[in-house]
């Protein structure tokens, strides 16, 4: 009787919350999904099933292999970036954890991470700016001539990742801090009876441990990096003005397919290889960290 | 008497052998400090120079080095934004989005988290699951057919379109689950179902309570995600009045000004008050942020 009524209000609960996710969650991934495998020229009322075809169409097409290259670029080059900077930096916070300052590193730290992107990008595009950037100035210090940052090709990219990363170093920072607060005090003790220096005990025993941590930071940096959109859109205009069109990533190509070529379906293959590199990427989570809790 | 002596040089062979390691301490904790201090002021500087920017005059915009503090701050780069565009009216759209996004994912994460946590039924864990399953697929990847079920309903451009996007969040769902388990005993639910409290009274006056902590978290976290979302409001906000402020600070550039004044003033006007709030709410983004991350 108890659990019928328990039952019955769980169900009633629960019902509008799950009509609520089916509706703007399940369908329109399983959407997704369906329509990449069908030819939507949104003008035309005509819908043939094709197949794989739009994945095949895919793979030759030029614009989508500049955009995944990018793309990954972008992703790989945010990693490298993040995950060393946050680990260090969340250590070394961690380490002066109650110290007068460790509210303002922290809040410091986080800011750039919390913040809304476009004022942020507004901000770096300046930096970078060829003609006013102090980026330029500083670096004419230096005696190295001005780059045009923001409409080279490669420096471009570049600067997509230095605003991905000062992003997502914040995030990381952040994850990595409660990381150091979960580490065990024992086995550091024993490191120094051992007579192991800092440096040793951080490279030998801190960065072992964190590995989970370090797993799942690199993750999700890369699924993030993998779905940049806002930071190109602002940061990378071509030399007409054109939003993003200097650096092309995925979900820039994905929205011109499906909005500026009035080609659905097509877009929809894109997001089905975006679903499963972001499905690669959490599978070798798993799979490391089943195998480190095997050992 | 011939104690003292040797009682004071014990002491001072105990001092003398602390008294070193305070100060080596100190140093290294000086050292970490001005690293960290330097790293922090290189984080904030962009940020620092958009706000001092914003009060230049467009000739001292040009000097070098970069002037953190203008000699002679002017405020007609604020004044002509806000008269020259809907700025403020944007600001407006983004807080009301924010706002109706934030109440639908408390109220939404805190029944499903409760249920999800507490009622240990087959079926429902089997929904579980699935809430699990979908939580880490991005957005961006449905995105398009949601935008054909907002034109549907024929609520693009609209409020209620940006809010489509931002009804549920998987995290806040998790977040309320962990929070639910991990705080909540079994026991007391039962004392009060003795009591003879029905399931929705349970709910609303002895689970909601003892969650505000978690929920004034995960309003936080709910709160800066509709705040700060792009994608999403760029594709269903096309038209100017329904603009959010990130999407109409995105568009600036294309619409209004090139002016790097003007543009930072701007900036700024969006910036400040998140940066504010951020400050205040500091405790609370943390909790929420960490815990939904890390239970994926």
């Amino acid at each position: 009787m108890l659990a019928r009524r328990q039952w019955l209000f769980a169900i009633v609960a629960l019902l509008p919350v799950l009509a609520i996710f089916a509706w703007v969650r399940l369908y329109p991934i399983e959407e997704t999904l369906r329509m990449s495998l069908y030819q939507w020229d949104l003008i035309s009322r005509h819908q043939p099933f094709i197949g794989l075809a739009n994945f095949r169409e895919l793979f030759g097409d030029k614009l989508f292999q500049t955009s995944l290259f990018n793309t990954t670029v972008i992703a790989f080059g945010t990693l490298v970036i993040t995950v060393p900077v946050g680990m260090v930096v969340a250590g070394l916070v961690h380490y002066r954890m109650g110290a007068r300052l460790a509210g303002f590193f922290e809040t410091a730290t986080f800011i750039p991470y919390v913040v809304p992107l476009v004022p942020a990008a507004m901000a770096w595009t300046w930096v970078f700016d060829a003609r006013l950037g102090p980026l330029n100035a500083f670096l004419s210090i230096f005696g190295i001539s001005p780059l045009s940052w923001l409409f080279d090709p490669v420096l471009s990219v570049v600067c997509v990742i230095v605003l991905c990363a000062w992003q997502a170093i914040g995030y990381a920072v952040l994850i990595y801090i409660v990381g150091y607060r979960s580490l065990p005090v024992a086995v550091f003790e024993a490191a120094k009876l051992d007579g192991a220096s800092r440096l040793q005990t951080f490279w030998y025993v801190t960065v072992p441990l964190l590995r989970p941590i370090t797993l799942y930071v690199s993750v999700v940096t890369l699924i993030s990096g993998f779905n940049v959109y806002a930071q190109a859109y602002v940061l990378a205009s071509d030399a007409q003005g054109a939003p993003g069109r200097q650096v092309r990533v995925l979900v820039l190509d994905m929205l011109e397919n499906a909005f500026r070529n009035y080609r659905v379906g097509y877009a929809a293959s894109e997001a089905v290889i975006l679903l499963l590199i972001v499905l690669l990427l959490t599978l070798v989570q798993f799979s490391l960290l089943r195998e480190r809790g095997a050992k | 008497m011939t104690l003292a002596p040797a009682e004071t040089g014990t002491q001072e062979v105990v001092l003398g052998a602390a008294r070193p390691a305070p100060r080596r301490f100190s140093l290294l904790n000086l050292a970490i400090d001005v690293v960290l201090v330097l790293f922090c002021v290189v984080m904030l500087l962009p940020l620092v120079f958009l706000v001092s920017n914003a009060f230049k005059t467009p000739h001292e915009m040009l000097a070098w080095p970069p002037t953190i503090i203008p000699k002679q701050p002017i405020v007609s780069n604020f004044t002509s934004v806000l008269a020259d565009t809907p700025l403020l009216h944007w600001i407006g759209n983004s807080l009301a989005f924010a706002a109706l996004s934030t109440v639908c994912i408390v109220v939404t994460s805190a029944v499903a988290g409760y249920v999800f946590a507490k009622f240990k039924f087959w079926s429902l864990q089997v929904i579980f699951m699935l809430f699990l399953a979908t939580a880490i697929i991005p957005f961006e990847i449905y995105m398009i057919p949601l935008y054909f079920q907002a034109r549907e309903l024929h609520i693009l451009n609209s409020i209620w379109g940006l809010l489509l996007g931002y009804l549920v969040m998987g995290f806040g769902i998790f977040l309320i689950r962990q929070n639910v388990s991990q705080s909540i005993p079994d026991e007391l639910l039962d004392a009060a179902r003795i009591d003879g409290a029905s399931e929705a009274a349970i709910f609303l006056q002895v689970v909601v309570p003892l969650l505000r902590g978690a929920l004034a978290a995960l309003a936080v976290l709910a709160f800066f995600q509709a705040w700060t979302a792009f994608t999403w409001p760029i594709i269903v906000a096309t038209n100017q009045n329904n603009y959010t402020a990130e999407v109409g600070l995105a568009l600036f550039q294309t619409s209004f000004t090139v002016d790097v004044g003007r543009l930072s003033a701007a900036s700024t006007i969006v910036l400040v008050p998140s940066i504010v709030i951020f400050t205040f709410l500091r405790k609370n983004f943390v909790r929420g942020s960490t815990t939904s991350g890390l239970k994926e």
